[in-house]
C-alpha cells in the first residue's frame, strides 16, 4: 500500500462510476463544499465520469475566496503601519481587496511574508523582536488549530511581537446559512474531509435532519470522491439522508479531540463576514480575552475607507454555487489568473481557477 | 574561522586576482581560459547556437546538486535542445559579501566536476562582489556556444500532427528536493534532483534518427508549460496519458501532502522531445540505454485538433485541458 496509486485505479474508478449510474434514477444536486475537491473533481474529470442525473455544484470552501474585501483592506492597511510585518498563506498576497493587494503594498515597500505555517510566523517574530509581526489567520477548521497552538507558543516563549489578525471561519454554521437561504436547492453534500479530521461527523447532523440533506465526508483522491457520490446517491435514492463516512482513514466520528480542544481554549465563536454571502453568526473565531495580547484587532487600529467589490466580478455568486464560473462575464476575459479581478481565480482552492486550468467540464466531451 | 569574501575581493586589484588564481583557475583551467586575455578566441565553423541564462536558486546547496552543477547543465542543456553539440561556456559570478570561500571552492569543484561530465570549457569568466544584503550568496551566469551538424533542424515550432511526444523520465524530482530543503517547509525525504547534462543523451538521439522534430527542457513550469509552449509554437494539439508519465513515488507522495501537481513542477535533468512517428520506438530505445533517459517514456502525441491547447486523458479516463503554470506554486492551505 502506497496510499496514493490505490485511490487512482481507473478500473475501479470506473467500476464506481458504472455502479452509480445503475443506481442513480432522480436528478439530483449536490455541492462539494471544499475547494479541494473542486479541484481534484476536475483535475481527474469526475464530472465527465458521473451520470447526466448527478448535478455537481462547487461551494465555498476556499479559505483565500470568503475572505471578506472589507477583512482584506484590514490586512492591507495593517502592512502600511510602520515597523511591522506581515505574514500570510501565499495566495492572500495576490488578491485584489478594494484599492490595493497586499502584493501592491509590498510592492510600495511594506514587509509582507510568504510563510508556508503559523510556527514560521512565530519564528519571523523572534528573529525581528523591534518588529511587530502580524499573522493574517484565514482558514476553516483545518487551520485553526494551527493558529491556536501558534498564539500557545508565543505566550510560553513569552514572545510579545506576534499578532494574529484571527478571520478564522466554522463550517457547518456556513452550511445552515445557505440551506436557510434556499437560493441553491441541494439534495446532498460532499462534506469537506480535512475539516471533518479535526470536527468529526457529528456537527453535521443537524442537516440531514433539519433539512432533509445527506451527507458523505470525503477524502481527495479520485476513488474517495466517487465513493462519496456513489454513498449520497444511495442515500438520496432511498429517501434517507443521513451523516456518512466516505472517508474512514482520515476521518472518525468525533474528530481530533485534542485539537478541538486547543482551538477552544483559543478561540471563542462569534460572527464572520464571509465574501458573497455577508455576516453569519456563529461562523467565525475570535481570539479570547485571555489572549488578548496576540489580537491583532485589539493591538492595532486602522482607519478604512468604505469596502467595494469589483465592477461585474461574481465570485460571491460563485462562492455561495448560486453561479459557476462560466456565468461570470469576466471569467476567462477581463479575469484571468495572471490578472485576476475576483479571489475565486487566484486560489489554488477557487472554483474560478479550477475552472480555468482544467477546462469547462461541460466543453470537454469534444476532446 | 572560515575565510570569507570580503568587498576588496571585489576591487579588481591583488585581492581579485587571487580569488580568480587560487579559487577558479585551478579546477577549470584550459589553454583559452589561462592565457587571461580579455576575451577568449576559439575557432568554429558551421552553424552555431549561443545561448545565456543566470541562476538564483535558494537554497544554493540541495540534495543532488548545487548553484554550479546547475549553471553548467542549464547551459548545456539549453544549446542541446536545438540539437547543437555545446563547445564552450563563459561565467560570471556575482558574490555576496562575507559569502564563505570554502563554500565557493565547493561550488567551482562542481562545476569543475560537470564540465568535464559534460565535455565542454569554461574560456571566458567574470566575478563581481557586491554589498552584503544585495546579492544572495552568490548568483551564476553562464552563456555557451555549441554547434549544430548539417542536416539537424529542431526548434520548437516543428511539431506536426501524428509526431510522438517523448519524456526522458521522471518529473518533478528538481523541485521537490529543492522544496524539501526551502525555510519554513521542510521535510525529510531521500529525493535528489535531477540537475544533469544531457549533451550525451541528445547526440545519442541524434546519431539514430534524423526526425526529431522538437526538444526542449521542461525546466521552471515543469512539464504542462513545456507541452502548451511546443503546442502554441508549432500550433498544434498535443494529447498525453496522465498514466504513462513517469513520477516518482517520494515525488507523488509530496504532491499529494503539498496539494500540487507533478506537471508543474520543474526538473533539470528531463527532456521533452517531438519526434517522427515512424523512429519513435528507436529512439525510445536508445533512450533507455542512457542513465539519464532510463525511465523515458512515449506519453503522448501531436494531433492537428485544438491547435495551441494541451488535452490530458486523466488516469481515470476522461480528458482535462493541461494550462500553463500561472503565477507561483503555492502549497496548499487548508
Amino acid at each position: 500500500m502506497k496510499f496514493i496509486d490505490e485511490y487512482q485505479d481507473s478500473k475501479l474508478a470506473r467500476g464506481l462510476a458504472r455502479k452509480i449510474a445503475q443506481r442513480s434514477t432522480k436528478t439530483i444536486r449536490v455541492m462539494e463544499f471544499c475547494g479541494g475537491h473542486t479541484h481534484a473533481i476536475l483535475r481527474y474529470g469526475i464530472r465527465q465520469l458521473v451520470p447526466k442525473t448527478v448535478e455537481m455544484k462547487s461551494g465555498p470552501g476556499c479559505p483565500v475566496c470568503v475572505t471578506a474585501t472589507a477583512d482584506l483592506d484590514k490586512a492591507i492597511a495593517l502592512a502600511h503601519l510602520p515597523d511591522v510585518i506581515i505574514t500570510t498563506f501565499g495566495d492572500m498576497i495576490r488578491v485584489p481587496g478594494s484599492y490595493s493587494s497586499l502584493q501592491k503594498a509590498k510592492a510600495e515597500g511594506a514587509d509582507v511574508r510568504i510563510v508556508y505555517s503559523t510556527t514560521d510566523a512565530v519564528e519571523i517574530a523572534k528573529a525581528n523582536p523591534v518588529k511587530s509581526v502580524i499573522f493574517i489567520g484565514i482558514g476553516f477548521e483545518t487551520t485553526a488549530p494551527t493558529i491556536a497552538a501558534s498564539i500557545l507558543k508565543a505566550q510560553q516563549e513569552k514572545i510579545e511581537n506576534f499578532y494574529v489578525l484571527s478571520l478564522n471561519k466554522l463550517t457547518p454554521p456556513v452550511m445552515k446559512a445557505l440551506l436557510d437561504s434556499g437560493e441553491v436547492k441541494l439534495d446532498g453534500i460532499v462534506c469537506p474531509g480535512h475539516v471533518s479530521v479535526i470536527i468529526g461527523s457529528h456537527p453535521y447532523e443537524f442537516i440531514p435532519r433539519d433539512y432533509g440533506v445527506a451527507c458523505v465526508i470525503s477524502g481527495f483522491e479520485p476513488l474517495d470522491i466517487l465513493l462519496c457520490i456513489d454513498k449520497l446517491v444511495e442515500q438520496i435514492e432511498k429517501g434517507e439522508p443521513k451523516v456518512e463516512i466516505a472517508y474512514p482513514r482520515g476521518v472518525k466520528p468525533e474528530g481530533n479531540r485534542k485539537a478541538r480542544q486547543l482551538m477552544e481554549d483559543i478561540f471563542k465563536i462569534g460572527e464572520a463576514n464571509w465574501r458573497g454571502i455577508g455576516i453569519v453568526p456563529q461562523s467565525g473565531l475570535k481570539i479570547r480575552k485571555k489572549y488578548e495580547q496576540f489580537d491583532a484587532d485589539k493591538a492595532f487600529s486602522v482607519s478604512l475607507r468604505p469596502p467595494r467589490e469589483p465592477k461585474g466580478c461574481r465570485c460571491g455568486d460563485v462562492i455561495r454555487g448560486a453561479a459557476t464560473p462560466l456565468e461570470c462575464k469576466l471569467f476567462g476575459k477581463a479575469c484571468t489568473p495572471e490578472s485576476p479581478v475576483g479571489p475565486c481565480m487566484v486560489s489554488s482552492e477557487g472554483a474560478c481557477a479550477a475552472y480555468y486550468q482544467y477546462g469547462i467540464p461541460e466543453n470537454l466531451q469534444d476532446f | 574561522m572560515d575565510d570569507s569574501i570580503l568587498l576588496a575581493h571585489g576591487s579588481g586589484g591583488k585581492l581579485s586576482h587571487e580569488l580568480v588564481e587560487k579559487k577558479f583557475l585551478p579546477f577549470l583551467a584550459n589553454p583559452a581560459l589561462n592565457k587571461l586575455d580579455d576575451s577568449a578566441i576559439f575557432e568554429a565553423s558551421g552553424r552555431l547556437a549561443f545561448t545565456t541564462d543566470g541562476y538564483v536558486v535558494n537554497p544554493i546547496f540541495f540534495p543532488g546538486g548545487d548553484i554550479g552543477k546547475l549553471a553548467v547543465c542549464g547551459t548545456v542543456n539549453d544549446l542541446a535542445m536545438n540539437g547543437a553539440k555545446p563547445l564552450y561556456l563563459s561565467l560570471s559570478a556575482i558574490i555576496e559579501e562575507g559569502f564563505l570561500l570554502s563554500e565557493l571552492e565547493r561550488i567551482v569543484q562542481s562545476i569543475k566536476k560537470a564540465v568535464e561530465e559534460a565535455e565542454v570549457s569554461i574560456i571566458a569568466g567574470d566575478t563581481k562582489v557586491v554589498n552584503r544584503g544585495q546579492a544572495d550568496k552568490l548568483f551564476l551566469t553562464t552563456s555557451g556556444v555549441g554547434i549544430i551538424s548539417p542536416g539537424v533542424d529542431i526548434s520548437g515550432a516543428n511539431a506536426r500532427a501524428g509526431d510522438k511526444v517523448l519524456l526522458s523520465g521522471t518529473i518533478g524530482d528538481h523541485g521537490i528536493a529543492i522544496m524539501s530543503q526551502r525555510e519554513g517547509l521542510k521535510f525529510s525525504m531521500t529525493l535528489k534532483s535531477d540537475c544533469a547534462p544531457l549533451n550525451k543523451l541528445v547526440s545519442q538521439m541524434l546519431d539514430i534518427s534524423s526526425r526529431i522534430h522538437c526538444m526542449r527542457d521542461p525546466t521552471r513550469g515543469g512539464l504542462a508549460t513545456t507541452l502548451n509552449e511546443l503546442a502554441r509554437q508549432s500550433k498544434v494539439g498535443i494529447v498525453v496519458e496522465e498514466a504513462k508519465i513517469p513520477v516518482k513515488e517520494e515525488v507523488k507522495a509530496a504532491c499529494e501532502l503539498l496539494g500540487l501537481d507533478p506537471i508543474y513542477v520543474a526538473n533539470e535533468g528531463k527532456l521533452v522531445a517531438i519526434v517522427d512517428p515512424a523512429d519513435a520506438d528507436k529512439i525510445l530505445a536508445r533512450m533507455r540505454k542512457n542513465r539519464y533517459g532510463r525511465d523515458a517514456a512515449i506519453i503522448g502525441e501531436v494531433t492537428k485538433e485544438h491547435p495551441g491547447k494541451v488535452i490530458m486523458k486523466t488516469k481515470l479516463g476522461p480528458s482535462r485541458i493541461v494550462d500553463m503554470l500561472s503565477g507561483e506554486l503555492l502549497p496548499r492551505i487548508c
